[in-house]
């Protein structure tokens, strides 16, 4: 931490008159009317769930063992799968904003898909690709002995595809808004590339990072689709808590809605435990 | 400058979600204002009907010129509670009994409904039957990936009373939500072996093979039918349920490898 604090003052210290500015413009007054109706239409269904939850019950709900199981599962995996996305996306992020090469424009359209597609679509491809009779498969079955669905694994890949946008979108951004100034200036200091990327690049991305970590990790606590194509749905393998709402809402809503209750409590901790660097990096 | 190209983009990005909503919206309206004039039947029947109730379809918009009839297959329960929370919905053909009750619990069928059709569990293998799966107590042998429903899915709750009857204990690698994600898992290759009804086996088509077991008799699932309360076409309703229940119906979830109510 106290090499984002000494490093680079000069980016922050410019960003401040601009806010400043951006508070001085006056909202139109009709503006009011969509964005009120914009905040109801995300705030209003999760008060409907408040509503219609089963207090009494809610304990009882909350501590089942399969429920214990999901959220215990969905807690690792999208902890695993967030690794993943910094791990890997981070320097595709960084090639994406600093590479010099012909069909990066395409390669930047490729990495975005998941974005767009249904999750169940991309579950769907990944178990044409890594599943029993897929490219990939067949050869980790046949060299390794190892199949991929039906595992903890699967359920990490599929969480690790639908996020890594996320990451790598944010840092992408976050890249290219700080330049490559500072690090040329490093440079010129006698700073060589490893001393550079540590204490001057890291240092002015980490709020982009941060806020890339956020939305990434959020994506695969709420991943479904891809999930439940690909990996299953078995209590303590690959039984998330969004797989369990869907199986509990067939016979028990007050079960359905307590557990919706509980995804609903653990967003909004990401979010708090995120906020004040997130909101810095959207910025 | 390029981060504020990229939120312009998320930006129309959400302004394009917001225009598919809008436009499915408006074109749903006028579906049903168009519908108005041609009379529209609406029928909500299980996923596992599709194949059958498609022929019906067929077969009752040419008995009965200018009526189109409009078919929503999904999860059974999914369709009860949309009729609970006020669809307008002429017919309900459910795939067991439990969902049923949940729309008669609440007085909402026309007349108490009728079973016209029944259905089993039978395995799903791959074609060739590989693993040589010959009984249920089969599934149990701990090299073999088996997927089954969801206990609280009908498929699921089937599977579950023949392991009671049978005290064989499965131990699946998956439990679906849906049948036809069972089916999914192993037409793919990706499972050995799952329960679904015979009917999905027939409806597959040879990408599985299916393999009767005598156990399977202690879990009939009924498909009982009814008329919706205050049915908006509640004459041609009935002429539905009639065909259904009738001769061409009969025929029809016959073919399907339905089994009739004894």
């Amino acid at each position: 931490m106290s090499v984002t604090d000494d490093a680079p003052q000069a980016p922050r210290a410019e960003r401040k008159p601009d806010r400043r500015h951006v508070r001085d413009v006056a909202l139109p007054r009709w503006m009011w009317v969509p964005a009120v109706i914009a905040f109801l239409v995300i705030a209003l269904p999760v008060l409907g769930l408040l509503l219609e939850a089963d207090w009494a019950r809610m304990p009882e709900l909350l501590t089942s063992e399969a429920a214990l199981a999901a959220l215990r599962l969905s807690l690792e995996t999208a902890a695993a799968s967030t690794v993943l996305c910094i791990v890997l996306g981070g320097p595709l992020a960084a090639v994406l904003a600093r590479g010099r090469m012909p069909g990066l424009r395409t390669l930047r359209s490729v990495v975005l898909l998941p974005l767009v597609l249904p999750p169940v679509v991309g579950g769907l491809a990944l178990l044409y690709l890594v599943g029993a009779r897929g490219l990939v498969g067949e050869a980790l079955r046949l060299g390794f002995g190892i199949t991929i669905p039906f595992t903890t694994a699967a359920v990490i890949i599929a969480q690790t595809f639908v996020a890594m946008p996320f990451l790598v979108v944010s840092l992408e951004g976050a890249l290219r808004t700080a330049g490559e100034r500072y690090e040329a200036v490093a440079a010129t200091l006698g700073a060589s590339p490893a001393l550079t990327f540590r204490r001057v690049t890291v240092p002015l991305v980490l709020p982009g990072l941060m806020s890339g970590t956020v939305l990434a990790f959020a994506r695969c606590l709420g991943e479904f689709g891809a999930t439940i194509t690909f990996a299953g749905n078995l209590q303590g393998t690959t039984q998330t808590l969004p797989l369990l709402v869907y199986v509990q809402r067939e016979t028990d809503d007050a079960g359905a809605i307590a557990l919706s209750l509980l995804l609903v409590v653990v967003a909004i901790l990401v979010i708090a435990v995120a906020r004040p660097r997130n909101t810095e990096g959207i910025r | 400058m390029k981060f504020r190209v990229l939120l312009g983009l998320l930006a129309g990005l959400a302004l394009l979600l917001a225009g598919c909503g809008g436009s499915s919206g408006a074109s749903d309206a006028g579906g049903s204002s168009a519908a108005a004039r041609p009379t529209t039947l609406t029928v909500l029947a299980a996923a596992s009907l599709t194949e059958t109730f498609n022929t019906m379809k067929a077969q009752f918009e040419t008995d009965n010129p200018g009526v189109t009839v409009r078919i929503s297959y999904g999860g059974s329960s999914d369709l009860a509670s949309q009729i609970v929370n006020g669809a307008p919905v002429d017919v309900f053909a459910a795939a067991s009994d439990a969902t049923m009750k949940t729309v008669t619990d609440k007085s909402l069928t026309a007349a108490p409904p009728t079973i016209f059709a029944t259905n089993v569990l039978q395995i799903a293998t791959q074609p060739g039957n590989p693993k040589g799966i010959a009984s249920f107590a089969d599934l149990a042998k701990p090299d073999l990936k088996v997927v089954v429903c969801a206990p609280q899915v009908p498929c699921g709750a089937a599977e579950q009373k023949i392991e009671t009857a049978t005290g064989v204990t499965l131990t699946p690698v998956s439990q679906e939500t849906d049948v036809k994600s069972v089916l999914g898992k192993v037409s793919s290759g990706n499972a050995d072996a799952g329960l679904v009804y015979v009917t999905d086996v027939t409806a597959a088509e040879g990408s599985v093979q299916g393999v009767t077991f005598p156990e399977a008799q202690q879990a009939v699932t009924n498909y009982p039918i009814a008329v919706i309360e205050n049915a908006p076409q509640a004459e041609l309703a009935q002429k539905w349920v009639d065909m259904v229940n009738g001769e061409f119906g009969r025929k029809t979830l016959n073919a399907a490898g339905f089994g009739a109510e004894k």
